[in-house]
């Protein structure tokens, strides 16, 4: 029996989501036109900044990708019942895995080293997020506390470590120095060392294949394993998780340290692939967005691709639309982006009723 | 006389559910009227609309011949219709006073709304013998006064007409004789009840009228004492039904599970599983009797491993398992285990009937290898069983949420009857569950133990516990107040259901 407010499936995962991204362009619109602009030329420099070229293209899936990683650490730990809101210091510590690895070890040839330093980076992350699932297990922390918390250790601690360990005597900028063995090869280096062919210059790089195989391996882990079951089980309905046996500090702690290790992935994109160095700040919020973008992407890697796609798109073109009209500057980009996040995931139910009642029309006597 | 409710054609869709079928229903002044009919029959449906959860597709509603609009639950406290819900809708920290006084309070201060609140509590149990201390912790009284509780709650509000939604499923016989004597008084003062429930025997004792339902439609609607158990049962599920349960004597055979000196205790440090003892053996049925609350759901959850014992043991075909402490073991050793309440605990709503069909079982062997869990498998698996146990739609990708209760409680019995254990241990298995389904979970019941394995039932339903079981054990306060055999006297056992023994201390 269908129960008031429960949509078709359809709704639910296509047609919500994209009404509340309608809504937050629409408020968006109606900002830009209040600081004097025209917001159709606006909406049009973003699409055109970000779709329009190759470089364009380029930027939006290397932006895509980060939040491809962030966006699926924070729908495992979901589907677990788990709010890690720590993304961002997990993929800010995950950095110090792969920026150890890649200087420490570079007398290794690359074929062993770049995986390593893949693994370091997952590893990190999952250790900063494996410190607040056992807190959560076994003292019963709050997860969204401790991870809030963490990414502020995190940002410390790695501000200290970058200054005082990683950077090289006598260098003035806080970051490491190159990273020259793990190495991953951007696009356009890829297209003319193989190809021969020159294309524009951006930052995308092969670490958007690991996100479409980190899709697919979550999509696989959720709903093809024995693990994934449990975790489900757990997040969906925890009194019959533990009827079935299943142990939820256990499955906490397995789906917090799953979930740190994908938001570790972050860094292979950002210092192994477009950096190639550990400097400050280099997450810039993709933790966060990942939030949005498995909100959005209503916690299945497909869904989260084509949420990051968005997001990714809302990043290029805003940067694009900063440098094409002064008057919108790169604070009014991250109001627009926050209005996304806003309508998609605070507000992700906003409409629902509304929608109810449009579908299943009420009648009743009104009917007559 | 103008009915107090009138239902005209009233008709609802939930999708692809036809709710209710044209359904037209007058309830007379000061009358008390039965609804019943099988989960599922649309009576819930029914009300909601009356009450403002729904509203129906086409049709009218009237109150006192005349139309009105009920679009919410605000709207129906308005026109006089009060509502108990099966669940109760209490804050369990507030006090009896603050709880009838919520959602009417009436101004920005509580103060007077509570002194008009207490006079008129005063004046309602004078009228209506609903006494309840009006300074009680509501969460601290017992069920049945709760209830009172909801019924002020709704007279309060200036209730007319009292819907109650299976008003007697938590209550202990007396507790449901006293809530009749209420109902009666209700009806002596000119007010409207409306009852719905799907135990006959209620019906019968107090309804001047009664409807039946069925697939969402209204098949008859008849004077109570016109009609029959035999007639209502027969028209709730469109053929005859067996109310009793046929079965053979029983051969039991070795000791399976023994429970010795059990004692569970909660966090306050209570004792409310306390130094029993008793055994099953094989090719029986024990059943456990005692209002809910007693700690039959907490002596169920220690054996199945769900909660580690304070002191005493668990014996399982000669182990210990109540160290174990662990559900997974305990299954492993052969026990399986239909919990209490299905809807929070027997299976995932949100899942689809197939990955609910292998809840508790997902780590075996035939669905997968390793680590994995082959989806071909387990739909394949859940198919065959929705075959056999005929659960229904046979849809093994729809949510369990979407089942009704018999299918979904037929559905769990499945899952733990085909893992062949040698103990089950069933918890309420027809509570919130159609004649239909009711018969042919017994049956499967009774199948197993005649295949020689043992089970341990308990169910606050004496009429199921003294039709399936061999032998009976009578809990209270968390102890064992006796054994009887399956002929014992009602009366005895109630008695000892409230805690009055002659042969235990």
């Amino acid at each position: 029996m269908r129960m008031r407010g429960e949509l078709p499936h359809w709704v639910d995962v296509g047609l919500i989501p994209l009404i509340n991204l309608a809504v937050a362009l629409i408020v968006s619109g109606l900002v830009v036109l209040i600081i004097g602009e025209n917001p159709f030329e606006a909406m049009w420099i973003m699409i055109e900044g970000s779709l329009g070229s190759l470089k364009g293209w380029g930027y939006m899936l290397y932006y895509a990708t980060n939040f491809v990683f962030t966006g699926l650490a924070v729908a495992v730990a979901f589907h677990a019942g788990l709010f890690n809101i720590g993304g961002e210091g997990q993929a800010y510590m995950a950095g110090v895995g792969a920026a150890t690895v890649g200087l420490g070890l570079e007398w290794l040839p690359w074929p062993i080293l770049l995986p390593l330093a893949i693994f370091a980076s997952m590893a990190m992350g999952a250790f900063w997020a494996w410190i607040p699932g056992v807190l959560q297990a076994r003292r019963g922390s709050h997860i969204v506390i401790t991870t809030i918390m963490f990414n502020f250790i995190a940002a410390s601690l790695v501000g200290y470590l970058i200054n005082y360990w990683f950077r090289p005597v006598g260098k003035m900028a806080v970051e490491s120095r190159e990273i020259t063995g793990a190495y991953i090869l951007s696009a356009r280096e890829v297209a003319r060392e193989f190809f021969g062919v020159r294309i524009a210059s951006s930052p995308l790089n092969f670490s958007v294949f690991l996100a479409l195989i980190a899709a697919w391996a979550v999509w696989y882990l959720l709903w093809r394993t024995r693990l994934g079951y449990e975790i489900r089980a757990l997040g969906a309905n925890p009194a019959a998780a533990v009827y079935a046996g299943i142990r939820p500090d256990r499955i906490i702690i397995i789906a917090m340290t799953i979930s740190g290790a994908l938001a570790g992935l972050m860094a292979v994109n950002e210092i192994l692939g477009v950096q190639h160095r550990l400097l400050l700040g280099y997450v810039g919020g993709a933790g966060f967005v990942g939030i949005a973008v498995a909100l959005m992407g209503r916690s299945h890697p497909v869904g989260i691709m084509l949420a990051a796609m968005l997001f990714g798109l809302l990043y290029q073109g805003g940067s694009e639309l900063s440098f094409a009209r002064p008057g919108i500057n790169r604070d009014m980009v991250v109001v627009i982006q926050g209005l996304v996040i806003l309508f998609m995931g605070a507000l992700e139910y906003a409409f629902r009723p509304a929608l109810s009642a449009l579908l299943y029309p009420l009648g009743g006597e009104a009917n007559r | 006389m103008t009915p107090a409710i009138e239902l005209l054609r009233i008709d609802k869709r939930f999708g692809s559910v036809h709710a209710n079928k044209d359904v037209s229903l007058a309830i007379a002044p000061g009358s008390i009227h039965g609804i019943i009919g099988e989960n599922g029959a649309g009576k819930s449906t029914l009300m909601s609309i009356l009450f403002g959860f729904y509203q129906a597709d086409s049709g009218e509603i009237r109150v006192k011949g005349r139309p009105v609009r009920i679009r919410s639950s605000s709207d129906a406290i308005a026109h006089g219709i009060g509502m108990v819900h099966q669940h109760f809708m209490l804050v369990e920290p507030f006090t009896v006073l603050e709880n009838v006084v919520l959602g009417a309070e009436g101004g920005l201060l509580i103060g007077p709304a509570l002194a008009r609140a207490r006079a008129e509590l005063t004046r309602l149990a004078r009228d209506y013998e609903l006494e309840v201390d009006p300074d009680a912790v509501a969460g601290e009284l017992p069920v049945g006064l709760q209830q009172r509780v909801e019924i002020l709650k709704a007279l309060f509000r200036g209730a007319e007409t009292l819907i109650l939604d299976e008003p007697t499923g938590v209550l202990t016989p007396d507790e449901a004789r006293h809530l009749f004597r209420i109902l009666r008084t209700l009806k002596d003062q000119g007010k409207t009840v409306i009852l719905i429930t799907h135990k006959l025997r209620e019906i019968m004792a107090i309804t001047d009228r009664v409807s039946v339902m069925r697939r969402g439609e209204l098949v008859a609607t008849r004077g109570t004492k016109a009609t029959t158990v035999e007639e209502l049962a027969e028209l709730m599920v469109g053929r005859h039904v067996l109310l009793r349960v046929e079965k053979g004597p029983s051969r039991p055979g070795e000791t399976v599970l023994e429970v010795r000196n059990l004692t569970w205790k909660d966090g306050k440090g209570i004792a409310r599983v306390d130094n029993v003892s008793f055994s099953v053996r094989k090719g029986e049925i024990l059943g456990i009797a005692g209002v809910s609350g007693n700690g039959q759901s907490e002596l169920l959850d220690v054996i199945a491993g769900i909660a580690r014992p304070a002191s005493g043991q668990v014996i399982f075909e000669g182990k210990d398992i109540g160290i174990l402490g662990d559900p997974r073991h305990v299954r492993a050793e052969g026990l399986a285990h239909v919990p209490e309440d299905r809807q929070h605990r027997g299976l995932i709503g949100s899942f689809d009937a197939a990955e609910s069909a292998i809840l508790g079982w997902h780590h075996l062997d035939p669905l997968g290898k390793g680590f994995r869990l082959d989806r071909g498998k387990v739909v394949a698996r859940a198919r065959a069983l929705m075959e056999e146990f005929d659960v229904r739609p046979p849809d093994p990708l729809l949510r369990s949420s979407k089942f009704s209760g018999g299918n979904q409680q037929k559905l769990i019995i499945a899952r733990e009857i085909t893992s062949n254990p040698d103990l089950l241990i069933v918890g309420q298995p027809t509570r919130g569950v159609d004649i239909g389904a009711i018969e042919y979970i017994h049956k499967r019941i009774i199948q197993l133990r005649d295949e020689g394995k043992a089970v341990l039932l308990v169910s606050v339903e004496l009429d199921e516990i003294r039709s399936l079981s061999d032998r009976i054990l009578v809990m209270f306060a968390g102890r064992v107040m006796g054994e009887r055999g399956p002929g014992a006297d009602e009366r005895e056992l109630g008695l000892l259901m409230a805690g009055v023994a002659k042969d235990a201390a």
